[in-house]
């Protein structure tokens, strides 16, 4: 068992007494972490998170300090916080939004400060009401305070944060999208290459976009030193990561963990973690880092939660969105629920997406209702094809933006690692599964 | 009603005057509007593309991207049940059609009375607690066929005004300051300089009271702090009694 005691970053502070009020905040220590960081230079303290080696939370993992780095060398400078948290299975956000705003606040202060921004906009997802309701009291007090706007704490740096509300739409935590919902247009993912946000970003101007979670971070490693940081965890992957865990667990939840460190074993099997699989059931699949990613089998669960081993493995760490699945699972209706996920979700801009995952949900549809056909299984593999040549991964894309490449990893896992049970669906002409039942009523197979 | 009321106008020149261009309020102003009339008509999305210089079809063509967004009348109670993976796998669509049963109404639909509209959701981000359940976005983890129907026959009884708001009011907290610091160099950047706005003075505190917000209500999501085990019920203390107070 290698569940390490690290100290918990992000997370220190759940538990507390309504630990999103100011004074909650202070008393651990709140907001020291700017006053170092406005101690130091803006240099100094983008060098701090290059040591750091922070790697970002959203679920591409790009150095933070490197993000920062690419900026453009012109004013003005805009910082965007992600906190369109949509990834299904994802709820690390949330929880970090509602239960410790200033943290939010001041991880997007620093970054602020050592990146020059103008202005700060929380970009976050409208459905999350309280969230946006704790964040803006957070704001309010920050301003009293004297930690936002004018003159931060005696340091004569200012800088403005603006709560700005999404709308529901999933392609907003594409960070292109994203700037422009923030532009009030529709979320269409821009054309990246050559522009990335730090070049071409808000209103033409350099802009950062960073998650939630990654700037979460900052105040910790302004408190207690990069270095104490970048002894967590191993290689690329410093620090701690949330992991979410959901699905056919004892215990779903968010777990802060060591990085690189814990393997999934741990993850859903330690009694102090995910605690084991539902009625002692065995593991037949789990989803290692949002549904994005291709899946993975009980003979990867001693894969370590780090970056590059998750990589390894032909799949990615992603937003650390962990989905386990037991052996009751239909594996069929799992794919086709999160391929209608990327059908509603995607901004239709690009053919292959906009049309392939219609297609690749209808045909898993039929399949799971026992109107299949033996030749679905290639043609599935047809279409996934061309949305994302080779179904490869890393994926090859035809669009615009990533959500295309995600909507293969699902269909096309399910097809390799459970051939047979499409067949037996196509042969029977059912689904040989009973229906997904409310907890305490598992049904049996 | 259907444009802003003059009131809320002002509420949403507040809003543009917090970005670099008056088109970056566009969707918060579609919010206020939803909270004003509980969905968005078209004389109101006229009146916000008058505020940010933008043609109605402009206006509708973002407003019709989102789905949170809804340009018909919508019951008072939005309930959204969530049956993406987390919670299909815990039994989402079992619930769902309970809860159709319970409604009497399909996915999409709204009950005669008004009162409820359903929804069938994507992921609402609290898959530690599926299946999950949101009201106007007010969030409620591990719903069972029971649970679903207490919260319906609480929420016809009112006892849930308090905490669950009418459809279209998203954040009841508003900005106490305007811009503080934002200097010439983010203001009048890449468009037109806003039309000036109270709150842009230093220190404006901006709007009405909003008393009555609850922000201990829905800390509700006990099991997504399971490391911890369920957060501590508030101990009677209301830090932001006062927040309000300039």
């Amino acid at each position: 068992m290698t569940v390490t005691g690290v100290p918990r970053i992000v997370t220190r502070r759940l538990g507390r007494l309504a630990p999103w009020t100011l004074a909650s905040y202070l008393e651990d220590g709140g907001y020291d972490g700017l006053r170092k960081a406005l101690s130091m230079t803006p240099e100094e303290v983008h060098e701090a998170a290059n040591v750091a080696n922070i790697l970002g939370r959203g679920g591409a993992g790009f150095e933070a300090g490197r993000k920062w780095g690419m900026l453009a060398k012109s004013e003005p400078v805009y910082l965007t916080i992600n906190g369109d948290e949509s990834e299904p299975a994802t709820f690390k956000d949330h929880m970090l939004i509602e239960a410790d705003p200033h943290m939010v606040v001041e991880g997007a202060l620093i970054c602020a400060y050592a990146v020059r921004a103008d202005q700060i906009f929380l970009y976050v997802r409208g459905e999350f009401a309280l969230g946006l309701e704790r964040l803006q009291a957070a704001v309010n007090e920050a301003y009293a305070y004297g930690a936002a706007g004018g003159d931060i704490l005696g340091s004569g740096w200012s800088v403005d944060i603006v709560i700005h509300p999404g709308a529901g739409a999933y392609i907003c935590g594409e960070e292109t999208a994203l700037l422009e919902s923030l532009e009030g247009k529709r979320g269409y993912p821009r054309i990246k290459p050559p522009f990335f946000p730090a070049a071409v970003g808000l209103y033409g101007a350099p802009t950062i976009v960073n998650n939630v979670e990654t700037v979460s971070n900052l105040p910790w490693v302004m408190r207690n030193g990069a270095d104490a940081f970048a002894a967590l965890g191993e290689g690329r992957s410093k620090g701690t990561k949330v992991m979410a865990l959901s699905g056919h667990v004892k215990r779903p939840g968010n777990y802060e963990l060591e990085f690189a460190k814990v393997t999934f074993r741990d993850l859903m099997f330690d009694a102090r973690l995910g605690g084991g699989i539902r009625e002692d059931r065995q593991l037949k699949a789990f989803i290692p880092g949002g549904v994005s990613s291709p899946w993975l089998g009980p003979q990867h669960l001693d894969v370590l939660l780090a970056n590059d081993k998750i990589a390894e493995v032909g799949t990615m760490a992603g937003s650390g969105a962990v989905t386990a699945m037991d052996e009751t699972t239909c594996i069929v209706r799992a794919a086709w629920r999160i391929v209608r996920f990327f059908h509603r979700e995607s901004c239709g801009q690009c053919t292959p997406c906009r049309e392939g995952s219609g297609w690749v949900e209808k045909i898993l549809q039929r399949i799971e209702n026992g109107q299949g056909r033996e030749a679905d299984l290639d043609l599935l593999m047809d279409v996934c094809d061309n949305i994302s040549p080779g179904v490869r991964w890393p994926p090859a894309q035809t669009t615009i933006c990533v959500l295309g490449p995600s909507i293969p990893p699902a269909p096309a896992s399910g097809i390799r690692m459970f051939r047979d049970e499409f067949l037996t669906h196509i042969r029977e002409g059912r689904c040989p599964f009973p229906p997904d039942r409310l907890p305490g009523r598992v049904a049996h197979v | 009603m259907a444009r802003l009321t003059p009131h809320n106008e002002q509420r949403a020149r507040d809003l543009i005057a917090l970005y670099p261009h008056p088109r970056s309020a566009l969707i918060p102003i579609l919010h206020l509007l939803q909270e004003q009339d509980g969905y968005l008509t078209d004389d109101g999305m006229q009146h916000a593309g008058e505020l940010v210089g933008l043609e109605a079809a402009e206006v509708q063509g973002t407003a019709s991207f989102y789905d949170m967004f809804h340009t018909e009348p919508v019951g008072k109670y939005l309930i959204a049940v969530c049956t993406n993976i987390a919670c299909l796998l815990q039994g989402a669509y079992e619930l769902l059609e309970h809860a159709e049963e319970r409604l009497g109404i399909a996915p999409g639909g709204t009950t005669p009375d008004g009162l409820f509209t359903l929804e069938d959701a994507e992921c609402l981000a609290l898959c530690g607690n599926a299946p999950c359940v949101t009201v106007n976005w007010r969030y409620f983890g591990d719903v069972d066929r029971e649970g679903f129907d207490d919260l319906v026959a609480r929420l016809a009884a009112g006892d849930l005004d308090g905490e669950v708001p009418p459809h279209g009011t998203l954040c009841r907290v508003r900005r106490s300051v305007g811009l503080a610091a934002a200097g010439a160099s983010v203001h009048g950047y890449g468009g037109p300089v806003p039309a000036p706005a109270e709150s842009s003075r230093p220190g404006a505190i901006a709007d009405e009271p909003t008393d009555g917000v609850d922000l201990e209500t829905f800390a509700t999501t006990p099991a997504v702090l399971a490391l911890d085990g369920p957060a501590s019920p508030d101990d009677g203390a209301a830090p932001f009694d006062d927040r309000t107070e300039p």
